[in-house]
């Protein structure tokens, strides 16, 4: 493990921001800290900057402990939130900051920021202030600033939350690049399920300061372990009385299941299997989603989203159609179950 | 982060000392000064026959001022912070003049303007000598007021621009939408918008009202007829001998007492303000 | 009714009213400030130059000015410096007594400046309560410069607090964070993030206190001593002695002067608040 957190506590106040957190990232990893806000995600990155001290627990960077190791000798890059580039400083000073701090000679400098800033496809901007870039364009000096030391680490705080969504995706894919190209360890917080599926290699999910699940956004995605992180990953619907639906048990303890629109397939005629177990259900709604159409279907009182290409002949509302459940995740409080239903047991490849 | 405990205490000590040295003891030295001949000579102190005249000559100019500021001060807010036209940096410039001009050069201008050598001069002698008055505006009534208004000319303004330029125009531009009339947005949505800023101009241009000082004192010179409760103070304090100079700050506690209230509402208004803020 | 010429060129105005504040604003403006100030200058223009001239450089008109403008310049120092140090104190740091403190500091603007400035006499004289331990040390402030600067420092020193803290509480703490993890100490922080960013705020105070201190009249006059040949006559106490001579010639001569003076320094603040504006917005 590279970057490794061992059983972190911290707390302000009464609020427990994490409580008995351990987790380890590999080597050349893009981690994303994926969470609803307050979560603690944050925290966790802030305390391996060196920017809080967790009031237990250990922090090891490269196998050693760097609890007591200032911010600045732990070898880490950190981009904030808003970047805090500093206003009065041009492009080049910005980046050229850390440089000069670590006494790096002069001709070196030079060196180096014309190299980062080619990097970043700044050149040609080092003469500009902050406040004469364009959002993505600051995000890059930030990028490139933190950079500039040749940190071992880098960590992102929100890396996208101040960008017009235009722009997000084509950072998203800029930054994915950037860190692959570099094989630099990165960290980055988000609270953006999208943003860290598409960005990260693997995942960390935090809840009230605890972690849900890391893993894959694939692993995540298909076998969530907590009733949260099923919730909280994909397009996901709640349901009650998920026993009424055919052929589906119910599990002691567990009321409620999470069911996604890629579980289910609906259609106007009788499905040519699995007649068995084809729900009738009432077109509810139809919803224009801009490249397929939610169409929420009825099923015995149960509200079920599926979606529709656009190929297809569109549904009406009050319409009779036919629909087949593959699989729900049931949940209690602590566990979640995989189901898949029992009436269609013969195997039909599932995939998403 | 880690801050050094030992420089947040010598900052904290620097600060205090000074605050403590260069504004708070004034304060008591004042109060202790005008006790120093008991309570006795205190009350006679601020009820001589100088001060009862002075302290009307002050009120009268006071609320005249604010009056005429309070008016004022909603009508350039209005015209600066919900319309954008050409000129307006200059005008906002202008409004502020009055800040950074000496008192000195206020007293004079209004000298130069109706005084005997002053430009309308030869205009209200016309009028004096056609109706058979004796109308005066330097070294009378009307001079001390003029001063007053224009020392204080724009307090109220700049307590309201700022906070009605934070607030936008949006919701009166929706009011005005719906077919509101001038007079029922700035009632029904401005107003309320301003309110606590709006009172501490007041109360900010009540206090720089009562305490002028330069510039009344180039255009008032009659002790017991136009001389304010600072000019009364100057009187008592110039006349040199150590009861007088008591008496000047007996008067000038209750300036004091009134200058304590002033921070004190300003405070409080600066709390409700931030805080109707936060609520939004 | 407008003609229909003029309503292609008129802007859309939504909010009723334009037209009734802008002519009462720019009516009482004229009215109140303008005319008056403009008869000072008017009067001073009809001058002759070389009269001018001379009016205005006579010895003590000119040790006036310098001992205004010097002390002032002193006093703005050391409010720059002080207030800087309060206001970091009142933003950064929770310590008891400081919403008291908080709310000490406009007091020089409640307070009625004449009542100030007898206050300080007293307090600075050789037997006030600080002038008496300061004369045994040999220190005398009351009818000396010192005084002077003492009398402008505490008139001037809301202006650079006021304009330096909210700056300051504006400052995300981001900066300071970001300075740290690229090595920075604390006293680089300071001087290479955290200075540049109160040096416009700081220069407007200074600016603010500066012209305020030129022009101060009532908190001055009575710790000065006024004395021609001890060159404490501050500026305004001058122009005061000449309306009683009725000599209005170098009265406004003088006010002229002062006038410009203000102006300029005026223009420098904005001219630094505009720049300021233009460097920190939407960062």
């Amino acid at each position: 493990m590279y970057v490794e957190m061992r059983d972190i506590c911290k707390n302000y106040g009464n609020f427990r921001a994490s409580d008995h957190v351990s987790f380890g990232i590999e080597k050349g990893k893009l981690v994303a800290l994926l969470g609803p806000s307050g979560s603690g995600k944050t925290t966790l990155l802030r305390m391996i900057a060196g920017l809080e001290t967790p009031n237990s627990g250990d922090i090891y960077i490269d196998g050693q402990r760097v609890n007591d190791v200032p911010a600045a000798k732990r070898g880490i890059g950190f981009v904030f939130q808003n970047y805090a580039l500093f206003r009065y400083m041009t492009v080049y000073d910005n980046v050229a900051f850390g440089l000069e701090l670590a006494k790096v000679p002069k001709k070196e400098i030079k060196k180096r920021v014309t190299e980062l800033l080619e990097l970043t496809g700044l050149s040609g901007m080092e003469k500009r202030y902050p406040n004469q870039l364009s959002g993505g364009q600051r995000q890059r000096v930030a990028f490139a600033r933190a950079l500039a030391p040749n940190p071992q680490v880098l960590l992102l705080d929100e890396p996208f939350a101040a960008i017009d969504a235009k722009v997000r995706t084509e950072l998203r894919n800029w930054l994915r690049e950037m860190v692959v190209k570099l094989g630099i360890t990165s960290i980055f917080v988000t609270h953006d399920q999208d943003e860290a599926v598409e960005v990260a290699d693997e995942i960390i999910i935090t809840n009230h300061g605890h972690i849900e699940q890391m893993g894959t956004p694939m692993e995540i995605y298909k076998s969530p372990d907590t009733p949260f992180v099923a919730q909280f990953i994909g397009r996901s619907s709640i349901v009650e009385h998920y026993e009424r639906l055919l052929g589906f048990d119910p599990v002691e303890g567990a009321t409620h299941a999470v069911i996604r629109p890629e579980f289910v397939r609906m259609s106007r005629s009788e499905p040519p299997q699995h007649m068995s177990a084809a729900e009738r259900g009432i077109v509810k709604d139809v919803i224009f989603r801009g490249n397929h159409l939610d169409v929420v279907v009825d099923v015995g009182g149960i509200p079920i989203v599926t979606e529709r290409s656009l190929e297809k002949d569109p549904v009406e509302i009050g319409e009779q159609v036919y629909v087949l459940i593959y699989r729900l995740y049931i949940f209690d409080e602590n566990q979640t179950y995989l189901v898949e239903n029992k009436e269609m047991q013969e195997g039909e490849v599932f995939y998403i | 982060m880690e801050q050094k405990k030992s420089t947040k205490y010598i900052l904290i000590a620097i600060s205090v000392l000074f605050i403590f040295v260069m504004l708070i003891l004034p304060l008591f030295s004042i109060l202790f000064s005008a006790l120093k001949e008991g309570f006795a000579f205190y009350l006679q102190a601020v009820t001589t026959e100088y001060v009862r005249s002075a302290l009307l000559v002050t009120l009268l100019a006071t609320v005249i001022a604010v009056v005429v500021n309070t008016f004022f001060g909603i009508m350039a807010a209005w015209l600066l912070t919900k319309f954008s036209f050409r000129g307006k940096q200059v005008l906002a410039t202008l409004i502020d003049i009055p800040f950074s001009i000496s008192p000195v050069i206020v007293g004079l201008a209004f000298l130069m303007t109706f005084g005997r050598l002053g430009w309308t001069y030869p205009a209200i002698r016309a009028i004096n000598q056609f109706f058979g008055t004796n109308i005066r505006i330097t070294f009378a009534l009307p001079g001390v007021v003029l001063a007053t208004i224009f020392v204080t000319f724009p307090f109220v303004s700049r307590e309201i621009i700022p906070i009605l330029n934070a607030q936008g125009k949006d919701e009166e531009e929706a009011a005005a939408l719906m077919g509101a009339g001038g007079f029922t947005i700035f009632r029904k949505i401005t107003l309320p918008q301003m309110k606590w800023g709006l009172i501490y101009g007041i109360i900010l241009c009540t206090a720089r009202a009562l305490g002028e000082f330069g510039a009344v004192n180039a255009l008032s010179k009659t002790r017991g007829q136009t001389f304010t409760l600072p000019l009364e103070i100057d009187a008592l304090y110039m006349s040199g001998t150590d009861t007088s100079i008591t008496s000047a700050f007996a008067v000038s506690s209750i300036l004091v007492i009134i200058a304590v209230i002033v921070l004190i509402l300003r405070n409080i208004f600066e709390y409700r303000s931030k805080n109707s803020k936060g609520i939004q | 009714m407008k003609s229909t010429a003029t309503n292609k060129t008129k802007k859309v105005r939504v909010i009723p009213g334009y037209h009734l504040t802008l002519g009462i604003t720019v009516t009482m403006l004229s009215l109140i400030v303008l005319i008056p100030l403009a008869s000072v200058m008017v009067s001073a223009l009809k001058l002759r130059p070389a009269e001018f001239w001379s009016l205005i450089t006579k010895s003590t008109v000119r040790h006036a000015f310098a001992t205004s403008i010097g002390c002032s310049f002193i006093a703005a120092l050391i409010n720059s410096v002080f207030g800087v140090i309060i206001a970091w104190v009142l933003v950064r740091y929770e310590f008891p007594g400081k919403r008291i403190l908080d709310g000490c500091i406009e007091l020089p603007f409640a307070l009625p400046t004449s009542v100030a400035g007898i206050t300080l006499s007293k307090m600075y004289s050789e037997n006030g309560i600080l002038g008496a331990p300061l004369a045994k040390l040999g220190i005398k402030v009351s009818y000396t410069h010192l005084g002077l600067v003492i009398a402008l420092v505490f008139v001037g020193i809301p202006f650079v607090i006021r304009a330096v803290q909210p700056v300051l509480e504006k400052l995300d703490g981001q900066y300071e964070e970001a300075a740290f993890m690229l090595g920075a100490n604390r006293f680089q922080t300071f001087r290479r993030v955290l200075l540049p960013e109160m040096m416009p705020p700081v220069l407007t105070g200074f600016g603010l206190a500066f012209a305020r201190g030129i022009g101060e009249y009532g908190s001055v006059i009575y710790i000065s001593g006024n004395s021609a040949r001890e060159h404490t006559q501050v500026i305004s106490y001058v122009i005061m002695q000449k309306l009683g001579y009725i000599d209005y010639a170098s009265a406004t001569a003088i006010a002229l002067v002062m006038l410009i003076l203000s102006f300029v320094l005026l223009l420098a603040v904005n001219i630094v608040q505009m720049k300021q504006a233009a460097r920190t917005n939407n960062v």
